[in-house]
């Protein structure tokens, strides 16, 4: 469905070029949820941005290539990615407040939508409005469509949002952290409303999140990110359970855990994440990594097949 | 037996909102609903909730940032309900807190230095020497180096900030910290080092915390006890390892069985209980027990009479008609 390869993202800036993603390669099929994993500044979220197109900045210098269905994106003007954005792909952000316009009914924006890629009457599309509403769990859609996006609470507006990002069934769907700001109990609801999404419209779905707990619920395969560069692929199961990259690993023990004995103390990670305008020569978590040695001032490729790692270690022992 | 450290005795907190000019009028929410707690030396109390579930409030009631509607609020046993800010001051020495946004709990126009000098300026009468030695002092305890005294907070990183904001809390070498949020702001990696450095300084300070969190393996990790609250009051309070083995409350359940964990040998076995709908509105709260609406327990009795919190054999008290395991 999507297939991006080597997608490099760099802005200009006063301080000289900063790269913010280098070199990122990565495929998504149909009814497959793609889980993207890392920490702010990681790359996850600029990398889908440049995939839906809304990469704006005259200082940005994107390169690679994006393939939706075939068809290259990157090169694609502002008029055209705007007829594929909502019909074809479309996104869920965190703060589904700043999604949506506060002056207008979300019935109103979601017939909006509709009918930018659809030709149909007005009244029709306040009716799939409805549809959508109920299909995403709102409780009285009929009523719901009068509301303003400040009369709901967080979770009914993400909601909202998600039946918007479904009005015209895209093949691709990406969330950036759709449930961060939301609280447990209501994560829990709308993580079940994407998956039965997924199994009822096939889409292709790329979740990026920084919680473990999240993908080991959502995702069927899933990349690790650190500063700009994929440092570990591979499915649910492997990343979670056999996870190969030392950054993987540190990350997965530095959660707490819900159940059994309470360590003394959690094994963290020393340091924090690298500037981009100084990244270390080699590899990026070299600095904060406990096996680091001479080969790691040299930069990793991602190596191994289908559950590939970016980093010397397995090669040396 | 000690004494407790800090003790609310019915604590309400109530808020008005609304216009008199508007349609609905002036309304009435119920922040914080009548809760009792006793907090002990050294121990540290978890609260946790979903958002406007009040545990922020009740933070700032026990620090004294809000004043409190009704009830009353003891600490070191002093009552200290009613005390003017004047009359608060000196106790001020005494209790302190971090804030979940250390990107704006920090004045940007201020160098480290300063800021961790500000309460050592305002409460001691010491020289300038002095402050400076123990500034040094204080920064290496939170694990910063001295070379950071000249800097501005925005050349650190949030896991950098907030230790700023520790040092500035611990300075006056309070009984007391009330965190809240301390961690929510920060990556998974430095989130980690920020609750070690937690649990260490209390060990070597002898600190007590009221740890505020809504993510509950943090809150787990760093709290003796937890008390769970819902719309305003506690509705289950026991010790952490306890609550999270076998919560006793239908909403302590559905709470952590939403808990999403990324152990995917024990998916199988965990059983999740999706609660429907939201958090009813503080301004007009369901009558009898105000969990009773999303509880897959619900009776009739719990849709008329409000259960009150009550000690069950097991240590733990609950306000539940028909709590998990063991009866009232």
């Amino acid at each position: 469905m999507l297939e991006v390869k080597d997608l490099r993202i760099s802005f200009r800036t006063e301080h000289g070029r900063v790269r913010a993603v280098d070199g990122v390669s990565f495929d998504v099929a149909q009814s497959e949820i793609l889980g993207v994993v890392g920490e702010s500044g990681s790359g996850k979220t600029i990398s889908l941005m440049a995939v839906m197109g809304l990469i704006n900045d005259p200082n940005a210098v994107i390169e690679g290539s994006i393939k939706l269905r075939g068809r290259e994106l990157i090169g694609l003007s502002q008029r055209q990615m705007r007829g594929l954005r909502g019909r074809e792909i479309a996104m869920i952000f965190q703060d589904p407040m700043t999604a949506m316009t506060p002056v207008y009914t979300i019935g109103w924006q979601i017939a909006e939508q509709i009918r930018a890629h659809e030709k149909i009457g007005r009244r029709a599309a306040f009716a799939r409005a409805v549809d959508l509403l109920a299909e995403v769990n709102i409780p009285n859609p009929k009523e719901a469509i009068h509301r303003y996006p400040h009369q709901l609470s967080g979770g009914m507006r993400q909601r909202a949002v998600i039946a918007m990002a479904l009005s015209c069934h895209p093949a691709l769907l990406i969330a950036d952290e759709p449930t961060t700001a939301l609280d447990v109990t209501v994560q829990a609801q709308i993580l079940d409303l994407i998956r039965k999404l997924r199994r009822d419209h096939k889409s292709a779905v790329v979740f990026i999140t920084h919680d473990m707990g999240v993908i080991a619920e959502m995702a069927d395969r899933v990349m690790v990110m650190y500063s700009g560069r994929i440092v570990e692929r591979g499915t649910k199961a492997e990343i979670l359970l056999e996870p190969r990259h030392p950054y993987t690993k540190a990350l997965l023990d530095s959660i707490p855990p819900l159940e059994g004995e309470k360590p003394k103390r959690l094994r963290s990670i020393p340091g924090s994440p690298p500037s981009l305008f100084d990244l270390p020569k080699g590899c990026s978590f070299a600095p904060r990594c406990p096996w680091r040695f001479e080969r790691c001032a040299e930069k990793p490729a991602l190596e191994g097949g289908k559950h590939a790692a970016a980093c010397f270690l397995k090669a040396a022992s | 037996m000690t004494a407790p450290l800090l003790e609310t005795r019915n604590l309400s907190k109530q808020f008005i909102v609304g216009s008199r000019f508007s349609s609905l009028g002036l309304r009435v929410v119920h922040a914080v609903d009548n809760v009792s707690l006793k907090i002990m030396p050294g121990e540290t109390v978890g609260l946790v909730g979903e958002s406007g579930c009040g545990k922020s409030t009740l933070g700032r009631c026990i620090t004294r940032l809000y004043d409190i509607t009704a009830g009353e609020l003891y600490f070191e046993g002093v009552d200290i309900s009613d005390k003017s800010m004047r009359q608060m001051r000196p106790l001020r020495r005494r209790m302190q807190m971090v804030f979940q946004d250390p990107y704006a709990s920090l004045n940007p126009r201020r160098r480290v230095r300063d800021l961790i000098a500000e309460p050592l300026r305002v409460h001691l009468n010491l020289g300038e020497t002095e402050v400076r030695e123990r500034v040094r002092k204080l920064l290496e305890v939170v694990g910063l180096s001295p070379d950071h005294m000249e800097r501005f907070p925005h050349e650190f990183s949030g896991g950098q900030r907030q230790r700023i904001g520790i040092a500035r809390a611990i300075a006056l070498e309070p009984s007391l910290i009330v965190a809240d949020e301390p961690v929510s702001a920060l990556d998974v990696s430095v989130q980690a080092q920020i609750v070690n450095l937690l649990a260490d300084l209390q060990e070597r300070l002898s600190l007590t915390y009221v740890f505020i969190a809504h993510d509950l393996s943090v809150v787990r990790q760093i709290s003796t006890r937890i008390a769970v609250m819902y719309l305003g009051s506690i509705v289950e309070l026991g010790l952490a390892r306890d609550i999270f083995a076998r919560p006793s409350h239908p909403y302590t359940q559905a709470l952590i069985s939403a808990v999403p964990q990324p152990d995917l040998k024990r998916a199988g076995e965990r059983k999740r209980i999706i609660l429907t709908g939201d958090v009813p509105s503080p301004i007009d709260p369901p009558q009898g027990c105000r969990f009773h609406p999303r509880c897959i327990y619900a009776t009739d009795k719990c849709r008329k009479e409000r259960p009150i919190l009550l000690p069950l054999p097991n240590g733990r008290t609950v306000a539940c008609h028909y709590p998990l395991n063991g009866t009232v």
